[in-house]
C-alpha cells in the first residue's frame, strides 16, 4: 500500500470521524445533562436530511437546505422534548429506551407518510462537486474535505460553548447537580429544551451532510445511531472531549481497518481467502476496540466514574 | 339436526354451482411494505394489483401483509395466511432471506409459491421444489449477464465489490461465471455500508480497467454518489438492482451512462410491455420499476393458470403454471426444469428524459438464459 493512499485513507478516517461527533455531541450532552437515552436521535439525523433534500430540491440551494435542516431538526427536537420527553427525565431508562424507540417509527413513518417510500436526491454543492489536489499529489473529493473543516469548527464552537459561557456553565452545572442549578435560579425546563433542541440541530446537520454524500431514505437514522452509542461509550458518557476522542478513534479505526485488514491477511493468506477474513474481521474492529476500551476504563476514556 | 346438515349442504352445493365451476383462488401476498426496502415491496404490489384489476376475475382474491423485511415476521404471517385465511397461493417476498425462511415450509405444506423477485441458490437446486416457482430470475443472473456484457466491452482487469452476505457472495461468483478477464481487486464490504470513500480510493489505485458493483438499495446510490464525487472516472457495470427506476432519481447525474444489466426495461417493444407501462403510469402516475414488472407478470402467469385449471386439482394447476401461457412484459418467457426463467437479460444504459432518469435497452448480454444449478434439481 502507497503512502499516499494510506493519506488519503486516515482523511476518509477523520472525516467519517468528524461525522460521528456531530451525532454523538448530541447524544452526550442530553444522556450527560438530563440523563436520557434517546434512542430517536437518529430519527433526528434523518428530519436533518430530508429536510435539506426537500428545500435543496425546490430553491436549488445547497446552503438554504442546511439553514433548513439546522432549523427543521432543532424545532422537531424542541418539539418532542417539550410534549414527550420531558415526561421521562424522572422515569428510569427501560421506559425511556421504549418511549424513544416509539418516536423512531412515529418518525419514520410520519417521513414516509410525507415523502414516499423512495429515496430522495439531495446533490453535493457544484462548488464542492469535483476532487481537490492536496499536496503530493492526493486527489481527494472537496466535499469531504469541507466536512472535515465544517466538523472541526463545530467542534471548537462547542468547547467554547461549554467551557467559556453562561449556558455552558449552566449545562455543566446541570450535569452535576440538578437540584441545586435549579436553586440558584436556572429555569431548567428551558435549559433542557434549549440542550435537547441543541443535540437535534447537531444530529439535522450530520444529516444533512452526509446526505449529499449518500441517500437520503427513511430508516438512515438507525445504524449511524448504533455507532454514535458506541462513540459515546468509548469516550465516556456525558464528556464532550470523550466523543471527540471517541468518534475520531472510531472513524479511523473503522476506515483503516477496512483496508488494512485484507491487505495485513493477503500477506500469509490467498487472496479470495484474505478478502474473506480481513472483510468479517474488519467490520468486528470498531466493536473490538470498544471491547478493548473497556476492559481498561470501564467508564470510557474520558468518563468519570 | 340432520336436516340442518343436509340443509347446509343443500346450500353450500347451490352457492358454488352458482358461482361458475372454478373454486376461487385465494392469494396471501407478503411483502416489504414499511422500513428500508419497501420501495420495492410497493412496485411488486401496485404491479400485481394492476394485472389483477385488469382481469377483473371476481374468482381471484388477495390478502397483503407487511412483512417489515423481518424473518420473522414474514413466518408468523405466513402461518396466519395457510391456516387461518386458508390461502391457495403465496406470494410476493421481496428479499432472499425471508424467502428461505417462508418458502420451504409453504411449499411443504401443498401451497403454490409464486416468487416475483428473490431467488436464492438454495431453491434452485437441490432445494427445488415443484410448487414452487419463480417468476423473476435466479439470483446470479443479472450478474451474469454483467460478466458476459464485461467481455464484449473489452474490460480486462475488473475491480468487483459486494456486501459480505450470502446475495453477495452469490453476486461476484455471478459475475466471474462469465467474465474472462483479470481481477483488479475483489472487495466485500459491510452489508449497510454507506461511506464508500476507502474503497474508492483502493479502486483508484489497484490499476483497474472497470468496476462491477453490486449494491442494493440505499448502498448502491450512496456508492455511486461519492464514486461521482470522487474523480474516479472507470466505467461502471451493474446489475439493474442499483440502476432501477425507483432509485435513480436519488442518484441522480451520477449514474448517467452507467451501463446495468436487466431482464426487463420500459423501452421492451412487445404489445404486453408496451400496454403495461402506459396503463401502469396512467394508474400510479409514475414510470414502472423492474419490480413492478415482476408483479405484474406473476399475477398474470396466475391468471393464466387459472383460466385453465382448478387451483383444488394441485396436478393440474401446477402444469398450467409450468407452461407459463401469458404475455411477459420482458418478451420471451418460458420455465426451465427447476421451474425458473429462462429468458433473455439485457443490457441498458442511463439516460435521461427530460428531468427523469431512466433506462435505455442497448442490446441482450445473454440470451435465453437459465441458471446455473437447473442441473441439481431433482423434481
Amino acid at each position: 500500500m502507497s503512502a499516499i493512499l494510506l493519506i488519503e485513507q486516515v482523511l476518509n478516517g477523520l472525516q467519517f470521524g468528524v461525522m460521528l461527533f456531530l451525532m454523538a455531541a448530541g447524544l452526550t450532552l442530553v444522556f450527560g445533562v438530563m440523563g436520557l437515552i434517546n434512542l430517536a436521535h437518529g430519527s433526528l439525523y434523518m428530519v436533518g436530511a430530508f429536510a435539506a433534500a426537500a428545500v435543496a430540491g425546490a430553491t436549488g440551494s445547497f446552503v438554504l437546505g442546511l439553514a433548513a435542516a439546522l432549523a427543521a431538526a432543532a424545532a422537531a427536537g424542541a418539539l418532542i422534548e417539550v410534549t414527550i420527553i420531558r415526561r421521562l427525565y424522572a422515569r428510569d431508562h427501560l421506559d425511556q429506551v421504549l418511549a424513544t424507540f416509539a418516536l423512531i417509527l412515529i418518525f419514520s413513518e410520519g417521513t414516509r407518510w410525507i415523502f414516499g417510500s423512495f429515496p430522495l436526491f439531495l446533490e453535493v454543492p457544484a462548488a464542492l462537486s469535483g476532487p481537490v489536489t492536496l499536496p503530493f499529489g492526493i486527489e481527494y473529493p472537496a466535499y469531504r474535505l469541507a466536512i472535515i473543516g465544517i466538523g472541526l469548527a463545530i467542534a471548537a464552537a462547542l468547547f467554547w460553548l461549554i467551557a467559556k459561557t453562561r449556558i455552558g456553565v449552566q449545562i455543566r452545572a446541570g450535569e452535576a447537580d440538578r437540584e441545586m442549578i435549579a436553586a440558584l435560579g436556572v429555569d431548567i425546563d428551558r435549559l433542557y429544551t434549549l440542550v435537547f433542541a441543541l443535540g437535534a440541530a447537531l444530529a439535522g446537520l450530520a444529516g444533512a451532510l452526509v446526505g449529499a454524500l449518500q441517500s437520503v431514505q427513511v430508516g438512515m437514522g438507525e445504524p449511524v445511531l448504533i455507532l454514535a452509542f458506541v462513540v459515546i461509550v468509548i469516550g465516556g458518557i456525558g464528556s464532550i472531549k470523550g466523543a471527540f476522542v471517541g468518534a475520531l478513534l472510531l472513524g479511523l479505526t473503522d476506515t483503516l481497518g477496512r483496508t488494512l485488514l485484507p491487505v495485513a491477511f493477503g500477506t500469509v493468506l490467498e487472496p479470495s481467502m484474505a478478502t474473506a477474513v480481513g472483510s468479517a474481521l474488519a467490520s468486528m474492529a470498531i466493536y473490538i476496540l470498544m471491547a478493548g476500551v473497556l476492559i481498561f476504563r470501564p467508564s470510557g476514556l474520558f468518563g468519570q466514574s | 339436526m340432520k336436516l340442518k346438515t343436509t340443509l347446509m349442504a343443500a346450500l353450500l352445493a347451490a352457492t358454488t354451482a352458482g358461482a361458475g365451476w372454478a373454486d376461487p383462488v385465494k392469494v396471501g401476498m407478503i411483502t416489504t411494505l414499511s422500513g428500508g426496502g419497501a420501495g420495492l415491496g410497493i412496485d411488486v404490489r401496485d404491479g400485481f394489483m394492476l394485472a389483477v384489476k385488469q382481469a377483473g376475475n371476481p374468482d381471484l382474491e388477495v390478502v397483503i401483509e407487511d412483512d417489515q423485511r423481518k424473518p420473522d415476521i414474514a413466518v408468523q404471517l405466513a402461518d396466519k395466511m395457510i391456516q387461518s385465511e386458508k390461502v391457495d397461493v403465496l406470494t410476493g417476498i421481496i428479499f432472499s432471506n425471508l424467502a428461505m425462511a417462508v418458502i420451504p415450509a409453504a411449499t411443504a405444506q401443498g401451497k403454490f409459491y409464486l416468487s416475483p423477485n428473490a431467488g436464492p441458490s438454495a431453491l434452485a437446486g437441490r432445494g427445488c421444489h415443484p410448487n414452487y416457482f419463480n417468476v423473476a430470475w435466479q439470483n446470479d443472473n443479472l450478474h451474469e449477464a454483467a460478466g458476459a456484457y464485461a467481455n464484449e466491452a473489452g474490460f480486462k482487469n475488473t475491480y468487483i465489490l459486494a456486501p459480505n452476505y450470502p446475495a453477495g457472495q452469490d453476486a461476484l461468483t455471478g459475475y466471474k461465471r462469465f467474465y474472462e478477464g483479470a481481477l483488479a481487486g475483489e472487495f466485500y464490504t459491510k452489508l449497510g455500508q454507506t461511506d464508500y470513500a476507502a474503497e474508492i480510493a483502493q479502486i483508484r489505485a489497484s490499476g483497474a480497467d472497470s468496476v462491477f458493483f453490486f449494491l442494493p438499495g440505499g448502498m448502491g446510490i450512496s456508492f455511486l454518489k461519492q464514486y461521482a464525487a470522487s474523480g474516479v472516472d472507470l466505467p461502471v457495470v451493474g446489475p439493474a438492482f442499483s440502476f432501477d427506476q425507483g432509485i435513480l432519481q436519488a442518484v441522480g447525474e451520477a449514474a448517467l451512462g452507467v451501463k446495468n444489466t436487466s431482464q426487463w426495461n420500459k423501452d421492451l417493444d412487445n404489445p404486453a410491455n408496451v400496454a403495461f407501462v402506459e396503463s401502469f403510469q396512467a394508474e400510479y402516475g409514475r414510470l414502472p420499476s423492474l419490480y413492478a414488472s415482476q408483479g405484474f407478470d406473476t399475477a398474470n402467469l396466475l391468471l393464466s393458470a387459472m383460466a385453465k385449471a382448478d387451483v383444488s386439482d394441485t396436478e393440474a394447476f401446477r402444469a398450467a403454471l409450468k407452461e407459463a401461457d401469458f404475455a411477459s412484459t420482458r418478451g420471451d418467457f418460458r420455465f426451465g426444469p427447476n421451474n425458473h426463467p429462462i429468458q433473455d437479460i439485457y443490457v441498458r444504459e442511463v439516460i435521461q428524459e427530460g428531468d427523469v432518469f431512466t433506462n435505455k435497452t442497448l442490446g441482450v448480454a445473454l440470451e435465453d438464459r437459465g441458471d446455473a444449478y437447473a442441473d441439481e434439481c431433482r423434481m
